[in-house]
């Protein structure tokens, strides 16, 4: 048996059993990750003898008679994810050379229940992309079909997990990037309500939009993760102190006498036939265990592109400010003036796509655009708000494609921003209104490439769409 | 909705140095991205607040404790070029 | 030339009294060595979030309700974009949209009379870094950085550099009241910027202002101020321009220079901080803070003279410092009704001498408010005389300590006993044989000279009083 392609609950279960240690575990994993990476390109960085005292240490406590879900196992982490003393470039040239001082609380938490940290994920540029291409180091690739991209921007945490060199990763989803990459690699990505994970220590992209979430190989890994991230945070002000549940305990209740919503405005035209085709059987799938469908709509959904364009580069405009060679990160050679240490630190250490979005984010905060964009913007944000809250009144979550195409070839889309950006289109209203959201492989193509459904939820109602997904994971392997 | 994008202006403004292709590039695409966000000019937004943060929350404070402060070593050893205990700089001319 | 009006605009930036910075557990404790007071936070690291200050928010307020500002229920932060490297996140967490206090004043005293001098408002942010400036190249220390910082924004009432010396007098005898700052200038507590402009009388447009920074100390408003005035009244006598621009004072060369501004300096695409959620102050938390208030000095002053019967000249120069009006009405109130004007005089003569010799405030001293007070009364009930009582009070100055253990331990008590007084004026009188034939002859004044013989005799623990008339009954006698 190849231990590295385990779950987290079927490894914490062997570990129980002694049927192996947490060192033969992370050996286990590192191997794999030594064999299989020169192919996907997942991780950024690598930690092997970081990750193997760390293991040394887990399997000490547990022979002290500790115990805990997440004690010894390996988790990737995306790279943009502060793990004190590690790197985290945040696949930035920026960043390169920058040794974390501190823990994110995620890693924080993480750390206290025993995870080992076996390296960093490979991204899109501080999370700015859809397919990791976007990466200033490497191109992951789809463990799938490997001339594919893995989705983004958490490509290397999906690639990680589904490609068996991680038994579970973190991402971070701004707009889509942890649910989008979990659809084309086929592993589970669920993206908590805004607040319920904390912030702290993840690099910054739009901070009214950015969490932290599992990526698992099972729903049931995802409750696990979740339940050790979730909760109030004294070091994020945006973490409200609404309890935590007990997220294993509420995949048990199955999909007989839920109410599943389907948004009319998802199911026309925009998404590929194959998808559709895969999402519909999912939706039928459910109403054959029991859960009554309900036709809904979300009237603005169209806008919320230009929505999430105009906030989420707003905020990463002055988030990526401090990225400016001054106190730490790349700095150019003999600048003459401040302004030329900044200007061209700036040039030389950000990529493309990121100057892209924080040009356009410093434009519509301009002497004179506020009120046309931002502020207008926030005010579309209410009304995407106030369509879902009308939705949740009649269902208790929401099923719909994750992205509107399985993964694309790599190369294949890059020469048109616009046409990228319009791909988010099933997964930033999440972002915006505040929603957990979680995605669920549901089949395939004819080609072999995974597809996922997504299922959305009310603000802290992550308990309702892991009932489902897992409810509906169990249906489709039994 | 009218607009006059002008990338220059702009990279100027985000301590971004852009060479000429760059520009022209950025000047094309973002335009067109600038046009398509305009889609939100099309809605009577009379009335509505804007949602300014992910959850709507008041009153999220710290107590006025001291806390350890980080290793100053750690933090120089980050630092692109250090003056003994301080980051070191091109020399400033003072400017508003 | 034509008579011209000069308008005048403070913004003053005060350090609140916390014992951390805004946004993070860093210390302010001042003074220590470059870069160690800093965390992830205040360096604007990846991933690093701010928390409010509560003592923060809850000093700026305090300082609001002093000054008669409205207080906002709802309150908003806002980010200042700029790139500076003092400036660790190249914005600067500020409050632009909704402040916490608007409105409100402070009253002057100027020749022509009282002088009111309203308040825009006042609002919440953090400071910049140090940077040093060295021969050929500059310095960051991130200790400062993150400061929470009060901005006062007046309105441009002002018209002299009197004026607003006066009003920033005020300000800070105000702040230092409520104990929201120490306002010490050396420590670049209180940092002004002024705006000021000048138009033709009858003109009701304002003309264009100049923003003058980097004014440290009183006497630099002051001199800035009267070097920007005469400036532009010479611009203007000459027929030229005044441009708006941001000027910095150069106390060395004595004069304002203009600062080299890039076009889109000033372009800050302020948005709301999406990591700070608002703040909403309930009528009871406002009410809670406001109980923490202390006095205003020109109530105070009013109610000192009511209420222990001073002198307005003596209420004023108590209340002008609040230790010093604290440690009186302490002193007074342990005293027996009706002292409240010799403890006056002895504050203000025996007390505030001894401060200025030694340059300490009365809290550095030793000496309490109940060993005055016992020193009064000593006096008062004739148990040591005057000269006994102002040793004393040196005395208790310098080492602390109570009069009464003193008196009693050292027999410092006087002598009123008029048996043992009379011996004394025998012995004075059979000495100065000379003095009493003086005294005869009308010399009215050897009568003082034996009075000081006596107190000599009695190592001058005699009463003065009680001497003056033994020595005039024996003259009498005598004659």
């Amino acid at each position: 048996m190849d231990i590295s392609t385990l779950t987290i609950c079927d490894a914490a279960a062997e570990l129980r059993k002694k049927t192996f240690s947490s060192v033969e575990l992370t050996q286990a994993v590192l191997d794999a990750i030594n064999k299989k990476d020169a192919d996907l390109n997942a991780y950024l960085s690598v930690d092997a003898e970081g990750a193997l005292l760390q293991a040394e240490a887990a399997d000490a406590a547990r022979s002290a008679g500790r115990d805990g879900d997440l004690l010894g196992i390996p988790v990737a982490v995306k790279d943009l994810i502060n793990v004190a003393g590690q790197p985290c470039t945040c696949a930035s040239k920026q960043l390169v050379g920058y040794v974390s001082p501190y823990d994110a609380t995620v890693s924080a938490k993480l750390r206290q229940a025993g995870v080992v940290f076996a390296g960093r994920t490979n991204m899109d540029e501080f999370a700015m992309g859809s397919s990791t291409e976007n990466s200033a180091f490497k191109v992951t690739r789809n463990p799938h079909d490997l001339t594919r991209v893995p989705g983004g921007s958490s490509g290397g945490s999906a690639a990680a997990v589904a490609g068996g060199e991680a038994i579970a990763a973190l991402g971070t989803d701004t707009g889509g990037s942890i649910r989008q990459p979990a659809s084309f690699c086929g592993c589970v990505g669920l993206k908590p309500s805004y607040g319920r994970v904390s912030r702290y220590g993840v690099t910054a992209f739009a901070s009214s939009l950015d969490q932290v979430g599992p990526m698992t190989k099972t729903v049931e890994d995802a409750a696990v993760l979740l339940q050790a991230l979730a909760g109030r945070d004294a070091h994020d002000g945006t973490t409200p102190d609404v309890p935590v549940p007990d997220y294993r305990a509420a995949l048990r209740g199955g999909l007989k006498g839920m109410k599943i919503g389907l948004p009319k405005e998802y199911y026309i035209g925009g998404a590929d036939h194959e998808v559709m085709a895969c999402v519909r059987k999912a939706v039928d799938a459910c109403a054959a265990a029991g859960a009554e469908i309900v036709e809904v709509s979300l009237p603005h959904t169209e806008y919320a592109i230009a929505v999430y364009y105009i906030v989420a580069t707003a905020e990463a405009s002055a988030n990526l400010a401090r990225f400016d060679g001054v106190r730490y990160g790349h700095r150019t050679a003999n600048p003459g003036s401040v302004f030329d240490l900044y200007a061209k630190s700036r040039a030389e250490g950000l990529g493309t796509e990121v100057k892209r979005r924080i040009i356009l984010g410093t434009y519509v905060l301009s002497s004179g655009y506020y009120d046309a964009y931002y502020g207008r913007a926030q005010k579309v944000r209410t009304l995407i708000r106030k369509d879902f809250a009308e939705a949740f009144k009649t269902c208790d979550a929401l099923l719909t494609p994750v992205a509107p195409t399985a993964a694309y070839r790599i190369g294949e889309a890059c020469d048109d921003p616009l046409k990228m950006y319009l791909g988010d289109i099933f997964t930033v209203p999440a972002n915006l209104a505040g929603l957990c959201g979680i995605s669920v492989p549901c089949g395939q193509t004819a080609a072999g490439l995974p597809v996922g459904m997504q299922l959305l939820g009310p603000a802290f109602g992550e308990g309702s769409i892991l009932r489902a997904a897992y409810a509906y994971e169990q249906g489709v392997r039994a | 909705m009218s607009h006059t994008l002008d990338v220059a202006y702009v990279a100027e403004l985000a301590r971004l140095e852009l060479s000429p292709d760059e520009k022209r590039t950025f000047q094309l695409q973002l335009e067109t991205i600038v046009n398509y966000v305009e889609k939100i000019g099309e809605l009577d937004l009379a009335g509505i607040e804007p949602t300014l943060h992910g959850q709507a929350l008041v009153n999220v404070f710290r107590e006025d404790v001291v806390v350890p402060s980080l290793d100053r070593e750690c933090v120089l050893a980050n630092a692109p070029e250090r003056n003994g205990f301080e980051f070191k700089l091109p020399k400033i001319v003072e400017d508003a | 030339m034509s008579k011209y009006l000069i308008t005048i605009g403070l913004e003053t930036h005060v350090q609140l009294k916390t014992n951390t910075k805004m946004f993070c557990g860093c210390s302010l404790k001042f003074g220590e060595e470059p870069n160690t007071n800093v965390c992830p936070v205040c360096l604007g690291y990846p991933g690093a979030l701010p928390v409010m200050n509560r003592e923060a928010v809850k000093l700026t307020v305090m300082s609001g309700l002093m000054l008669g500002c409205e207080i906002s229920r709802l309150s908003t932060f806002d980010r200042k974009n700029y790139f500076y490297p003092d400036m660790s996140k190249d914005y600067q967490i500020s409050q632009q949209a909704r402040p916490l206090c608007l409105g409100g004043g402070v009253t002057i005293q100027t020749p022509a009379g009282p002088k009111r001098v309203r308040i825009n408002h006042i609002h919440l942010e953090e400071d910049a870094a140090k940077i040093n400036h060295y021969a050929r190249f500059s310095g960051v220390d991130f200790n400062r950085c993150g400061t929470p910082l009060m901005e006062i924004v007046s309105e441009p009432d002002l018209s002299s550099p009197d004026e607003a010396l006066a009003y920033v007098q005020a300000l800070k005898q105000i702040l230092v009241y409520a104990g929201v700052s120490d306002c010490n200038l050396e420590e670049g507590n209180l940092r002004c910027d002024v705006n000021i402009s000048v138009r033709p009388e009858g003109q009701e447009q304002l003309g264009t202002r100049a923003e003058i920074k980097n004014m440290n100390t009183f006497k630099g408003i002051y001199a800035a101020l009267e070097y920007e005035i005469a400036r532009q009244l010479a611009t203007v006598a000459r027929g030229g321009v005044i441009v708006q621009e941001t000027r910095r004072w150069e106390p060395d060369l004595g004069e304002t220079q203009s600062m080299r501004s890039k076009e889109n300096a000033h372009d800050y695409r302020y948005f709301p901080e999406p990591d700070l959620v608002p703040v909403a102050l309930a009528s009871e938390q406002i009410a809670a803070w406001k109980a923490l208030l202390p006095e205003l000095p020109s109530a105070r002053r009013e109610r000192m003279v009511a209420e222990y019967g001073i002198p307005e000249y003596d209420a004023g120069v108590l209340a002008d410092a609040k230790e010093n009006a604290d440690f009186f009405e302490a002193a007074v109130r342990l005293c027996s009704p009706g002292l409240g004007k010799t403890v006056s005089n002895w504050f203000m003569t025996e007390v505030m001498r001894q401060l200025s010799v030694t340059g300490k405030t009365i809290s550095e001293c030793p000496l309490t408010p109940a060993a005055l007070a016992e020193l009064v009364e000593l006096v008062d009930k004739r148990v040591i005389n005057g000269p006994t009582a102002k040793e004393l009070s040196a005395e208790l100055f310098e080492n602390g300590g109570m009069p009464g253990v003193l008196v009693a331990k050292r027999g410092l008590g006087q002598v009123s006993d008029s048996g043992a007084l009379e011996g004394f004026v025998e012995q004075a009188i059979a000495a100065n044989a000379k003095s009493v034939e003086d005294y005869r002859a009308g010399k009215k004044a050897a009568a003082g000279f034996l009075v000081g013989q006596v107190m000599k005799l009695s190592k001058g623990k005699a009463d003065p009083q009680r001497v003056g008339i033994l020595v005039a009954e024996k003259l009498a006698r005598l004659a």
